[in-house]
């Protein structure tokens, strides 16, 4: 189900004094399988974006083409697409409202009109794929789980719809580095083993470059660049010019360039780094 | 969708009737409803039009704002008219038919007590158009103070005042922004009947019940952390001073008061 945004424009508050402009033009298409990160500063226009591609905002002029069709046509069920384009929004815990874990996550499903029976395996389906032992969480208060793990009840929630593709809103924000690697994680298996398409937006471009496949960089409501991890980080200078980090690596990386030890641009990821400067420090020693 | 509400009818410009201290304010507005009882002759109503149309231009607030707050109080206004008009008996008769009789002293009185109405409104509308929330829930306090005597919580009340304002804006766009997560797990807030969309509020309300308990519990706790425990002994950031314009606000109405007076005494 490919999902293409032609000539999207959003602007806020049309007609009034107040009127700004989200997003400017923006063009872009993701394919099957794919795992799309957007990075950009606060108020580049990520948030906006993203409750476009299931139909929570109406673009002002533009369109968003799901499977070729358009998302705001007239005869186009926008119900059941968003069912099939799950989006998880920034601090998804502060959407849970049940009594228990299960009948939380049981909402979206419910909503889909299923049999009692099949959402019983679809909340058992999203409880596995967040890492939440079912027998231990499932009659459990989600409002008595830690911040980390109602996130993750939060996310089963939407997963629990199975959708083909699913949206997520800064996932990571707030989270300990503990409960953050669980998410990432997860992100990583349900993508490698469901083949689900995913776009995540993100501010941690260590997040990033450890699972996206190809990135969106924005700034000010444009597109500015788009490319894999590797071509983006590359350009350092274009990604500070717009106030966003490069990841610790490749900080580290520009820094001993800098004191004179040649080193490839496209080091991003520690392990490769690590790896890179052994074999730097093995030949220095060497000779 | 939600957040383009305003806050109250607060007009944000600058202006000398803006900067008045907001005590002097809440006092002249009582004077003002005193002074719109007081009046008994039409002639007093053009006296206080004019003085509601001089404040209204050095306040910088174009009529139709002022006009604006009378808009859900227009069927107790016409009600008002319509009763005066239909069940006041006089000398003079205008209009005979069927059961209804309308006459002349019938028609005045009901005009003029519609009018009464129409500046009630006016002049308070007038206070709260000028004075931001913040500034009126101070003056409250202040003016209210000399009740915590007989042990009467003016402090307390001026600021939940204050907080409440404060959080208005936040819970709506926290509405806003639950409501769309729900949508997108399928939630339909907007077809069914009553009961079914009762029900849908559900996944709706709880979290916001749970934001606003934990909301306030942060705020409660950031409050003590910073050594707040009531009014006793507190001082003010801004401490409201009279000021000349003040001295001269009371001297108008003071003015006004005399004429209306006057007028009620000779005409």
């Amino acid at each position: 189900m490919p999902i293409e945004v032609v000539h999207l424009t959003h602007c806020y508050s049309e007609g009034s004094a107040l009127r700004t402009v989200a997003l400017n033009d923006v063009s872009f298409r993701i394919e099957d399988g794919e795992f799309v990160g957007i990075i950009g500063h606060t108020g580049s226009g990520k948030s906006t974006l993203v409750q476009h591609l299931n139909g929570l905002l109406k673009p002002s002029s533009g369109q968003v083409l799901i499977d070729g069709e358009d998302l705001n046509g007239e005869h186009v069920n926008r119900r059941v697409l968003r069912q099939r384009i799950g989006l998880v929004f920034q601090y998804p815990e502060y959407q849970l409202f049940e009594e228990t874990v299960a009948k939380d996550i049981a909402f979206g499903p419910k909503n889909q009109g299923l049999s009692a029976a099949e959402i019983d395996e679809r909340v058992r389906y999203a409880m596995d794929c967040v890492h939440l032992n079912y027998d231990k969480y499932a009659e459990r208060s989600p409002f008595e789980l830690s911040g980390g793990q109602m996130r993750r009840v939060a996310i089963a929630g939407v997963l629990a719809m199975r959708p083909s593709v699913l949206i997520l809103d800064e996932p990571t924000a707030g989270l300990d580095p503990r409960g953050r690697d669980k998410i990432l994680t997860m992100l990583e298996e349900l993508h490698a083993r469901e083949n689900v398409t995913i776009l995540m937006v993100s501010h941690s471009m260590d997040d990033m470059a450890r699972l996206a496949t190809r990135l969106i960089v924005m700034s000010e409501g444009k597109i500015v660049a788009e490319g894999t991890p590797r071509e983006i980080f590359a350009r350092d200078d274009m990604m500070t010019s717009i106030g966003l980090d490069v990841p610790e690596a490749a900080r580290l990386c520009a820094a001993l360039r800098a004191k004179g030890y040649s080193l490839p641009a496209d080091l991003f990821m520690p392990e490769e780094l690590k790896e890179h400067l052994l074999r730097l420090w093995k030949e220095g020693s060497a000779c | 969708m939600l957040t383009n509400i305003t806050m109250g009818q607060y007009y944000p410009v600058d202006s000398r009737v803006h900067r008045l201290d907001p005590r002097i304010k809440l006092v002249l507005t009582i004077a003002f409803i005193v002074i719109v009882f007081l009046a008994k002759t039409f002639l007093g109503y053009a006296l206080i039009l004019g003085f509601v149309w001089l404040t209204a231009r050095l306040a910088n607030v174009p009529f139709r704002m002022l006009l604006r707050g009378l808009k859900p109080l227009r069927l107790i206004i016409v009600l008002t008219f319509l009763l005066n008009l239909f069940f006041t008996s006089g000398a003079t008769l205008w209009v005979e038919f069927w059961i209804i009789r309308i006459y002349r002293e019938g028609f005045l009185q009901a005009a003029f007590y519609s009018l009464r109405l129409v500046f009630l409104v006016i002049g308070t509308s007038l206070l709260t158009l000028t004075t931001s929330p913040v500034s009126l829930s101070d003056g409250i306090e202040i003016l209210l103070s000399p009740l915590k005597k007989i042990h009467f919580p003016a402090h307390e009340l001026a600021m939940m005042m204050t907080i409440a304002l404060r959080f208005i804006p936040t819970l709506l766009e926290e509405t806003d922004k639950i409501m769309k997560a729900q949508m997108a797990r399928g939630a339909d807030f907007e077809s069914g009947n009553l009961i079914s969309r009762a029900k849908a509020m559900v996944p709706l309300l709880v979290p916001l019940f749970v934001s606003a308990f934990r909301r306030a519990g942060d705020l409660a706790m950031a409050m003590e952390s910073r050594c707040y425990h009531g009014g006793q002994g507190r001082t003010r950031l801004r401490v409201l001073k009279i000021t000349r314009n003040d001295w001269i606000a009371c001297g108008a109405v003071a003015a006004l008061l005399a004429l209306i007076i006057l007028e009620g005494i000779f005409l």
